[in-house]
């Protein structure tokens, strides 16, 4: 029914579906009685159902509409019931949004789990019972997923005592290496990997089980450095307070991303306008942040790679290095920049300019000597090739069905980029590529981020070029905001930016006072890392390490 | 025999003689270290078995390779070119706990991860040294008001070294490792005590209301930490 009308360039009739806008009255036709009530959030319409019709909504929703990007689940408390939130996107076009909110009694909190429609939801759905405590029927795999499993209360919930002892068990006797029999004829073998092993970037727990030297299964161990990020933007005012906290999510450097990611959501929250001055600076900084963070990427995956800790490594931490030192010229910090502010950026560009410029052109001319060098050392090495391509392989529907974004979904040809498809900042102004490839492997997904350090460099050479020209009268870099910000009570929004990793996204809801009472951060991380199994299953261990290198997680997003 | 110093003289002809007697006259400019003249009017040295031993720690550590949080990014810049913590003797990671006698926290402990650091502290071999890296290992730093995160890595294990920053530039990092091999090779090392946070049988708790709700989930001889998150500081 969806397809009366396929618009002529396109291909197939389900990429004609995918685009076709449909305005909320027609969705609302679409979805029937299992539609109870509406609701307009900032970015997108609103959808109150049923509790028991989650799956029938929101296969509706993606087989008909073609909403099938599941960018996030929110679950919150409120005085008289708890909600969650499912926030469908489309890969085709991210600006078509919807929210599909699910209300659920407040005594007795059940409602239906999407995940046999969107495998993302799997996660997402154990969070959200983690930390606010909605019980989803249906789930597969229901249990914590952040805080230890023997953790007392829920703690984004409104009864929550902060203060209450706590007993967290460390199982010392469980063997690293056992054998494994789960089915009588199975001659498997559990192996421990991490929360601190050298190949798990960070604190990641890995409890994978052996077929031989074949990994029959893996499971992700989450939550060793869930630092409460979403409580602690809660109890911040929106003016300053919540700043400082993203540059701690995604920490590799990617500070300005990630604050890029509050400024829109929350500027969008309080109707800010911002200079196109400081819009410019905002778009610069932020894809050096980008340089540095793929160039750590880079680094630590061929430490996985060649286990090579002279040449590649070194060799991407001096280029970081040199990004960073701007960084630090235009911020004032090496990594926690906290340098924007709602409506604009802190302070203008450092004194004397010239040099700032030259110092940027600078780097900037010897960056494709450097990606040679590292296509030389890389991408052209046979071993690394022999390791990567064709290894690791993540099909373009399985990835949008656990909701990758970023490099991962590029390396597997999913063209779907914000910056240009969702545009903010000063992007659409200037002149750059979405990177794809599509060869879905471990390969792809390193060759996509080298590219895109080729093109944040073309970025960041025309910002300069329009800093440098820019009206010396005209420099505005912050616009007038009041002291105190209280967005309307229940005034909702969701927005997300491109960040280093993917798709970074924020839902907050406003109470009418200066501090969020909902804060919501979609991290790409979480939703990358639920694919390893994907990758991983049926493959060799060392293959699995190198999967887990090109998903370039980081924990502190990860967990939050 | 008492002398705490190495026998050193100071006259250069005596020293020279001696050198050239031993070494071989003609021999480059380069062979004439401090340490040679220091040591080239005599082939022996005196001191004590344990300032020696002390010495030499201090001045070949081998440092856990260890990454928890946003600190850990600049541990590796420390490690790598630029800053170069290999340049003090300092410089060589391991990623087992059992090879390593330093351990570099960086980063932001929380409630689940406390237990697994305090089991990989266990595992090294003693004698071992703590660098508490950031705030959060001071005190929990800006994530202190959290509902997951420990107060500072001294809740847990002993911390000789703490520095300060959110996160602290490599240079003081490297300033704080500068300092922990000053105390190592001084003898100082901070005092191994109790902490309010230790790792137990669950058996040994005492039973109250938590423990008795759990009793079912958690076996007698499982490990436990229990944390008494109203009283932290």
């Amino acid at each position: 029914m969806s397809l009366q009308d396929p618009a002529g360039d396109l291909e197939t009739a389900d990429e004609a579906s995918a685009v076709v806008e449909r305005d909320p009255d027609e969705l609302a036709e679409l979805l029937g009685d299992a539609v109870i009530g509406r609701e307009e959030h900032v970015n997108a319409p609103g959808f109150v159902i049923r509790s028991d019709a989650v799956q029938d909504v929101l296969s509706t929703l993606k087989e008909e509409a073609g909403y099938d990007h599941l960018s996030v689940v929110t679950a919150q408390e409120y005085e008289n019931r708890y909600e969650s939130i499912y926030h469908l996107k489309k890969y085709a076009d991210p600006t078509q949004e919807v929210s599909v909110v699910v209300p659920a009694d407040k005594q007795n909190p059940v409602s239906e789990s999407a995940e046999p429609v969107f495998r993302t939801a799997d996660w997402h759905e154990r969070e959200a019972y983690d930390l606010v405590g909605i019980e989803y029927d249906d789930h597969p795999d229901l249990r914590r997923i952040l805080l230890p499993e023997t953790w007392q209360g829920h703690p984004l919930s409104m009864d929550y005592d902060k203060d209450q002892p706590q007993v967290v068990s460390l199982r010392e006797h469980a063997n690293p290496l056992q054998a494994d029999h789960r089915e009588d004829e199975s001659d498997t073998m559990f192996i421990n990997i991490g929360p601190h092993h050298p190949a798990t970037h960070g604190v990641l727990h890995l409890k994978t089980t052996l077929d031989g030297e074949q990994v029959a299964d893996v499971e992700s161990d989450i939550g060793y450095l869930h630092r409460s990020e979403e409580q602690m933007a809660q109890s911040g005012t929106y003016r300053h307070q919540i700043m400082p906290y993203p540059d701690r999510w995604d920490y590799i450097s990617a500070g300005l991303l990630n604050e890029y990611a509050y400024a829109r959501a929350a500027e969008d929250l309080a109707d800010i306008e911002v200079p196109e001055y400081a819009q410019i600076i905002r778009t610069m900084g932020a894809e050096l942040c980008r340089i540095a963070a793929h160039m750590l990427a880079v680094a630590t995956f061929a430490l996985d790679i060649n286990g090579d800790f002279t040449a590649t490594f070194m060799y991407a931490i001096n280029d970081r290095e040199q990004a960073q030192s701007i960084l630090e010229d235009l911020t004032g910090q090496r990594m926690m920049f906290n340098y924007f502010r709602l409506g604009g950026v802190v302070w203008d560009l450092p004194e004397p300019r010239a040099e700032f410029f030259e110092k940027t052109r600078d780097f900037l001319d010897q960056l494709p000597g450097s990606v040679e060098e590292y296509h030389d050392l890389l991408t052209a090495n046979e071993i690394l090739q022999m390791r990567t391509i064709d290894t690791g392989i993540l099909p373009p529907e399985v990835a949008k069905n656990y909701g990758a974004t970023g490099p991962v979904a590029r390396g597997s040809g999913v063209d779907y980029d914000l910056r240009r498809d969702d545009p903010y900042g000063y992007y659409d102004e200037l002149d750059w590529d979405v990177i794809t490839e599509d060869g879905c492997d471990n390969y792809s997904r390193l060759l996509v981020r080298l590219q895109e350090v080729e093109e944040s460099a073309k970025i960041i050479e025309q910002c300069v070029d329009l800093l440098e020209d820019w009206p010396e009268d005209d420099r505005t870099i912050q616009s007038n905001v009041p002291r105190t910000l209280k967005p309307e009570d229940d005034k909702e929004i969701y927005r997300a930016v491109e960040g280093a990793k993917g798709e970074l996204g924020i839902y907050i809801r406003a109470d009418g006072t200066d501090k969020p009472a909902r804060f919501k951060i979609r991290s790409p991380c979480f939703s990358n890392l639920q694919t390893l199994p994907e990758m991983a299953n049926g493959e060799y261990v060392p293959d699995m390490v190198a999967a887990l290198g090109s998903l370039d997680i980081v924990l502190g997003e990860v967990d939050r | 025999m008492s002398s705490d110093q190495p026998f050193i003289t100071d006259d250069s002809a005596v020293v020279t003689e001696t050198r050239d007697a031993r070494m071989g006259e003609g021999r480059g400019d380069r062979f004439n270290s401090r340490l040679r003249e220091a040591f080239g009017s005599s082939p022996f040295i005196l001191t004590k078995f344990d300032k020696f031993l002390n010495w030499a720690r201090g001045s070949s550590m081998f440092m856990l390779q260890f990454g928890i949080a946003c600190c850990s990014i600049e541990m590796m810049h420390t490690y790598a070119v630029k800053h170069d913590l290999d340049r003090f003797g300092s410089g060589v990671p391991r990623a087992s706990p059992r090879q390593a006698d330093v351990m570099i926290v960086p980063g932001t402990i929380v409630s689940k991860f406390a237990p697994r650091m305090k089991r990989v502290y266990d595992q090294m071999p003693e004698p071992k040294f703590v660098v508490g890296m950031g705030s959060c290992t001071i005190s929990g730093g800006p994530f202190q008001e959290g509902y997951n995160v420990i107060k500072g890595a001294e809740e847990v294990i002993p911390v000789d070294i703490h520095v300060p920053g959110c996160p602290p530039r490599p240079e003081a990092l490297v300033y704080g490792v500068a300092k922990l091999q000053e105390r190592i090779a001084n003898g100082e090392a901070s005092p191994v005590t109790v902490k309010p946070y230790e790792l137990e049988q669950f058996s040994d708790l005492e039973k109250d209301e938590l423990v008795e709700h759990l009793t079912d989930q958690i076996d007698e001889d499982d490990l436990v930490m229990r944390y008494n998150f109203a009283d932290s500081p």
